[in-house]
């Protein structure tokens, strides 16, 4: 298990490495100058000239690479030349809102989805797996926006349940602000995960490790909750994390449906005022979040399953 | 090994004193109104501590029969008919609570295959630990010992480190051994085995049906061993049940089936056997003619006759009952052929039900149908000695053959 965990994790450096290559020269290479739109495209070419020696700008590439890679080991991100601020300030600030509410969409997709599959996958082709299958599909077939404005309107304006939008930290805000957007999220994750481990758990249901613990007379919910779904789990796992991924700095839609000040919506802000070096940053840590959760699954996978370790080794 | 079941009260005498008897039990797939029948009318008795085989082809129904005991058989397949009687409680009716303490404590079950009967994930531990705090209510600590235990008493050697692997980690001659542990840990009175060596190499094989007559002489459990391999069966069992077609079609002692099969059927399933002497030997044993029964074949008659050598017009309408092979000595046990002895030609009358008597009725040519069927097997097989890369190597003289059919198909 040692051998695994450095070899993923030297995996994973040898990403971070490429990625930060990657944000740095396709951000350089896009045309459209940051200073110009700084300066509301009315500054002097001396102006304009002066901004970019202040900002380095003006220097190599590769110069201006390096003192980006140093500045990402240290943690200096640079400064945000349209909101004349540390990046990583900004950053910060936008940062806690997106990863509690993907966090918290994900504990939703769980405990709605789990059960859910626990059940439709005991009685296959029943009314209730039937019914589970409909109704997942309808809240799946629905877009995020929507489904967004919906539970809005039912539980903000006619319940008044929570608020209709906003963002509040602590305990109590995060709960009374981010849950509907959680739900927003959940909903859609939930489907995935009623849909993949349904399958599974029927196919593993079958075998005969199954029938054996039956055989020893272990009780149904020890039989599928022990067994079954430890060997079932997997391929949820595996899609979650891919639609997690696509989720980190893609949470922009819930995020302006609930007005929720996030790093999603932060990204869509700093690409349209052509801010090189917050774009960069939130491609960067973006990128990293990924690299991370696709290393958290694989290591989570070869807990639950010992023969992983083996396979890639 | 039939010394030790002498030894043991209510084996002489299985049917008055059985610790299970099948009755009647009727095994259907597919729909209800068309239903295809696998198992029919299928009896069996297991006395305490007695190790009865159950042999058959694949698709006899074999694996079938042993799975209803348990009430192990998965949809869209159900048993429709008969009884399971286990010490007097009919498993069969059981509900569900009755039915998983039955499981857990009188009977157990190992399986063909012992790498996908071990849950993967899992390791040895916490199978054994699971079982026995589930099914014998132990402590965490007490379960620990005496898993170590019991993998010390099915020979693995190490148990303490063994406890800690995981399936993959172990040979298939091991897992079958922690199967045997495991299915074993609550001390049940009756191990189903369905096919416990056929996954396994033939040394792996003897040393794990040595372990299953040690463990039935030190619990005094009962066996149920299903098989496709006569060895295996005459290895370890007292008596054996012959399946065909979803029928038993005869019972009785293991010498006596051995030495003066009763049935057709037995008689071609034994011919089929390779022996020691016959490595090496260019003339291949012959196998059975034709193919068996398809589910959807529905026979009036007995359920062999298609194939068998010896039969008569009779036989196509002759209900399959098993009947006593001879009345003065109810522990020869029953065949369910008609025609007695059938190794001696002549007509038969299904109505009287009598069997021709073998002085006076003359021998008479075989009909038809079957002479065909032995001609094309004998050109069969005379085709198969032509090659000589087909004899069987020493190693596999104990394999049968005719299980071999399904896939020459």
């Amino acid at each position: 298990m040692t051998l695994y965990v450095l070899r993923r994790l030297a995996l994973s450096v040898g990403v971070l490495f490429g990625l930060a290559v990657v944000t740095f020269f396709m951000i350089h290479l896009v045309p459209g100058d940051p200073v110009q739109l700084a300066l509301g495209g009315r500054g002097t070419p001396e102006a304009v000239a002066e901004v970019r020696g202040q900002l380095g700008l003006d220097r190599p590439l590769l110069t201006q690479f390096g003192d980006f890679l140093g500045g990402v080991v240290t943690g200096d991100l640079g400064l945000s030349v349209a909101q004349n601020a540390p990046v990583t300030e900004i950053i910060g600030q936008r940062l806690a809102p997106s990863a509690i509410l993907i966090v918290y969409g994900l504990f939703v997709a769980l405990v709605i989805g789990v059960p859910l599959a626990i059940i439709a996958a005991l009685r296959p082709n029943g009314v209730v797996d039937n019914g589970i299958r409909l109704v997942t599909t309808f809240a799946f077939a629905m877009p995020a926006f929507w489904l967004g404005l919906m539970l809005a309107l039912i539980f903000g304006l006619s319940l008044k349940w929570f608020p209709v939008s906003g963002y509040e930290s602590g305990i109590g805000g995060i709960l009374r602000t981010l849950t509907l957007p959680a739900v927003t999220l959940g909903l859609s994750l939930a489907v995935v995960v009623v849909r993949t481990l349904r399958s599974s758990l029927l196919e593993v249901l079958q075998t005969e490790y199954i029938d054996a613990a039956r055989s020893r007379g272990l009780g149904e919910w020890r039989v599928v909750g022990r067994h079954a779904l430890r060997n079932a789990v997997m391929a949820t796992i595996t899609v979650l994390s891919v639609d997690i991924g696509f989720l980190i700095g893609g949470t922009v839609v819930v995020e302006s449906v609930f007005q929720i000040p996030g790093a999603g919506s932060l990204l869509v802000e700093s690409v349209r005022a052509r801010d090189y070096e917050l774009v960069q940053a939130i491609a960067l840590i973006a990128g990293a979040a990924v690299v991370l959760l696709s290393l958290a699954t694989d290591l989570l996978q070869a807990t639950i399953d010992p023969r992983v370790r083996l396979a890639k080794r | 090994m039939t010394a030790v079941a002498q030894d043991l009260p209510g084996v002489a005498d299985a049917t008055t004193d059985a610790l299970l008897s099948v009755d009647g039990l009727r095994v259907e797939f597919g729909p209800a109104d068309a239903p295809l029948v696998a198992v029919k009318d299928v009896g069996l008795t297991i006395a305490p501590g007695e190790i009865v085989g159950l042999i058959g082809e694949s698709g006899s129904g074999k694996s079938l029969t042993c799975r209803s005991i348990m009430r192990l058989i998965g949809a869209p397949g159900r048993v429709t008919a008969g009884t399971v009687d286990f010490e007097g409680r009919d498993v069969l009716a059981m509900s569900s609570k009755e039915l998983r303490d039955f499981r857990a404590h009188d009977v157990g079950m190992i399986y063909q295959d012992p790498f996908s009967s071990l849950n993967p994930v899992m390791r040895i531990g916490d199978h054994l630990r699971e079982t026995l705090r589930a099914n014998r209510g132990m402590s965490k600590a007490e379960a620990r010992a005496e898993g170590i235990a019991l993998l010390e008493r099915v020979g693995i050697p190490d148990p303490e480190r063994r406890y800690l692997s995981y399936p993959h980690e172990l040979s298939g001659g091991m897992r079958q051994r922690v199967m045997i542990a495991l299915a074993t840990a609550s001390r049940p009175r009756l191990l189903l085995a369905d096919e416990p060596t056929t996954a396994l190499d033939v040394t792996t094989q003897a040393q794990i049906l040595d372990l299953l007559t040690d463990m039935r002489r030190e619990l005094g459990m009962a066996v149920l061993v299903v098989s496709h391999d006569f060895g295996v069966i005459a290895q370890v069992c007292d008596r054996v049940c012959v399946m065909y077609g979803g029928h038993v079609v005869e019972t009785g002692p293991v010498e006596r089936i051995y030495a003066d099969p009763q049935h057709p059927y037995t008689k071609a399933l034994l011919d089929s056997v390779p022996d020691m002497e016959s490595a090496g030997n260019p003339v291949r044993r012959e196998g059975i003619p034709g193919y068996p029964p398809e589910l959807t074949d529905v026979l009036p008659g007995c359920v062999f006759a298609p194939r068998c050598a010896h039969a008569r017009p009779g036989c196509t309408s002759v209900p399959m009952v098993l009947q006593p092979v001879d009345a003065a000595a109810p522990d020869a046990g029953s065949t369910a052929c008609p025609v007695r002895p059938f190794s001696v030609g002549g007509p038969f009358d299904p109505v009287a039900g009598s069997p021709p008597d073998p002085v006076a009725v003359p021998v008479s040519p075989q009909p038809a149908a079957a002479t065909a069927a032995m001609t094309a097997a004998e050109t069969a097989a005379r085709a198969q000695t032509g090659d000589p890369g087909d004899l069987p190597a020493p190693g596999e003289a104990r394999i049968t053959q005719p299980t071999d059919q399904e896939s020459t198909r």
